[in-house]
């Protein structure tokens, strides 16, 4: 076992680190002071981060910089509709905010349409075309089916413009055991992924602060 | 086919033993109080399973999907010298499940002596990726800074960044991450847009990540893209795979274990498996004591 010392810079960080860690922990069992002290001085250290990221890799390397250095001064329009954002906290020029938020909008509704159409609609459409007999690859065959049937029986469900009664109600209640599976894999997947942060806390844990384990 | 069948009739053996069991008054009971169980001691089982297999390995085998081959061979592909863009769009928080990911990807993309450009489309990723290129490619294979790989860094604008890098990369990041002028660095001389680069390896946390770059790149600038992301994030993207505007997928700390083993690395995502199958066999049992507890307090209400 070689505990981290607390005496070296690093050594310090990984027991404040550890320390914070416990304190998470700590709400397990029930809430209390120092589950809130970790908690807030997450929420403050994040916000602080992220301020000065956005400020160092974003705001005065491209916009404050080329303005003030004359390189690109019609960097100072973005510069000045973010500032507008900021107008929302007085109430009689808060409708500045509007200009801004409506470029935003704009531009990224434009973006996401296009790559929705191109990226998604399109390809995805196109991969759903399948030959439902493969000749000599029965596995794929079968596969193809299912996807199809799977696909087929979902949209059904989601059909809404007809009463769901005889032959459209038993493929949609096929399309509800389809998207059932959906769901069961979904969560298998996220109790993965809940599971890894735990296990990724545990051998920060058992590595560093304890010196227990090597990973 | 055999194996399948024998799980079948498995499974209706145990479904036929548990009906048994459910008639008997003490049995039903017992299952009914499991109800009122304090949740605490399952936090409490949770610890002793991730905990247990971390101190004293099982050592439970790690057989490599089709997803995670594809992976690893569409970057075995790579010829020595190709440019490859390295997309790190994730923070300390999805660590655990895409930290081994980017190490692993780097160390298949030094052996194979490619030159990497990275970037991030997220705030937190920089240190992160700066972290992995330190330690993989320069200290392990000696890669030089600028001249094999380059550290772009964090840039805003999510989907708009993507569209950007398209028209010119030297022209969206106009400084690396220690910012010096990209003009200053000899790689980025050879970087024009994302046609100029192979492969894109993204290993992203959510949005924006794997699918924007799908949406936004993979068409409209042909460009390549394997992905590693968070479980979380996998289900989604296997559509990507099955339209192969994904070359490969990995999924959370699994498809991390997998890539590892193919790399030849025991990293933290493998030593962390053994916790991992562990925790899943307790969330099967507790999903299944649960539903007996439930049909056995509605049989007693019948009653």
């Amino acid at each position: 076992m070689h505990l981290a010392n607390p005496l070296t810079f690093d050594g310090l960080g990984v027991w404040i680190a550890a320390l914070l860690t416990l304190f998470i922990f700590s709400f397990l069992y029930k809430d209390n002071p120092f589950y809130k002290l970790a908690e807030h001085l997450f929420v403050g250290i994040s916000a602080g981060y992220y301020v000065a990221q956005e400020w160092w890799a974003v705001i005065y390397p491209q916009c404050v910089k080329p303005v003030m250095n004359g390189s690109r001064p019609l960097m100072i329009i973005p510069g000045v509709l973010g500032l507008l954002l900021f107008s929302r906290f007085v109430p009689k020029v808060g409708w500045l905010s509007r200009w801004s938020l409506a470029i935003i909008i704009g531009a990224y509704a434009g973006i996401k349409t296009t790559g929705f159409a191109q990226g998604d609609l399109v390809e995805q459409f196109h991969a759903s075309l399948l030959p439902l007999w493969v000749p000599g690859q029965l596995g794929v065959s079968i596969d193809n089916v299912l996807f199809v049937a799977g696909l087929v029986s979902t949209l059904v469900f989601f059909f809404f413009s007809t009463e769901h009664k005889g032959a459209i109600k038993s493929t949609a209640q096929l399309g509800v055991w389809f998207l059932m599976i959906s769901f069961g894999a979904a969560y298998g997947f996220t109790v993965m992924a809940r599971v890894s942060l735990l296990i990724g806390r545990f051998q920060f844990l058992l590595d560093p602060w304890l010196g227990v384990a090597r990973f | 086919m055999g194996a399948l069948i024998g799980f079948l009739v498995g499974l209706v053996v145990v479904a036929a033993i548990i009906a048994g069991l459910l008639r008997v008054p003490q049995v039903a009971t017992g299952l009914a109080r499991l109800r009122g169980l304090d949740r605490r001691w399952i936090f409490i089982a949770v610890w002793l399973l991730v905990m247990l297999p971390l101190l004293f390995p099982l050592k439970l085998p790690v057989a490599p999907t089709s997803r995670a081959i594809q992976y690893y061979d569409e970057i075995e592909k790579l010829k020595p010298g190709d440019i490859v863009l390295l997309s790190a769009d994730y923070d300390p928080a999805s660590g655990p499940e895409l930290g081994p990911m980017l190490r692993s990807s780097l160390l298949q993309l030094c052996r194979k002596k490619v030159r990497i450009v990275g970037d991030c489309l997220w705030p937190g990723g920089p240190p992160l990726l700066e972290q992995g290129f330190t330690q993989v490619a320069r200290d392990q294979f000696h890669y030089k800074y600028g001249e094999d790989y380059v550290n772009l860094g964090f840039k805003e604008g999510r989907e708009a960044v993507i569209l950007a890098m398209g028209n010119s990369i030297p022209g969206t990041f106009a400084s690396d991450f220690r910012g010096t002028p990209v003009s200053q660095l000899p790689l980025m001389n050879k970087v024009t847009n994302l046609s100029s680069v192979k492969l894109l390896v993204n290993i992203s946390a959510g949005y924006p990540g794997t699918k924007e770059w799908v949406q936004q790149a993979s068409r409209r600038f042909n460009l390549k893209i394997v992905s590693g992301c968070t479980a979380v994030s996998a289900p989604e993207y296997y559509a990507y795979l099955q339209s192969n505007q994904l070359l490969g997928l990995l999924g959370g700390m699994a498809g991390a274990a997998e890539y590892e083993k193919m790399t030849g690395v025991t990293g933290s995502a493998t030593k962390g498996m053994d916790a991992q199958s562990s925790v899943h066999l307790l969330v099967m049992l507790c999903i299944l004591l649960g539903n007996l507890a439930h049909w056995a307090a509605r049989r007693q209400g019948e009653r």
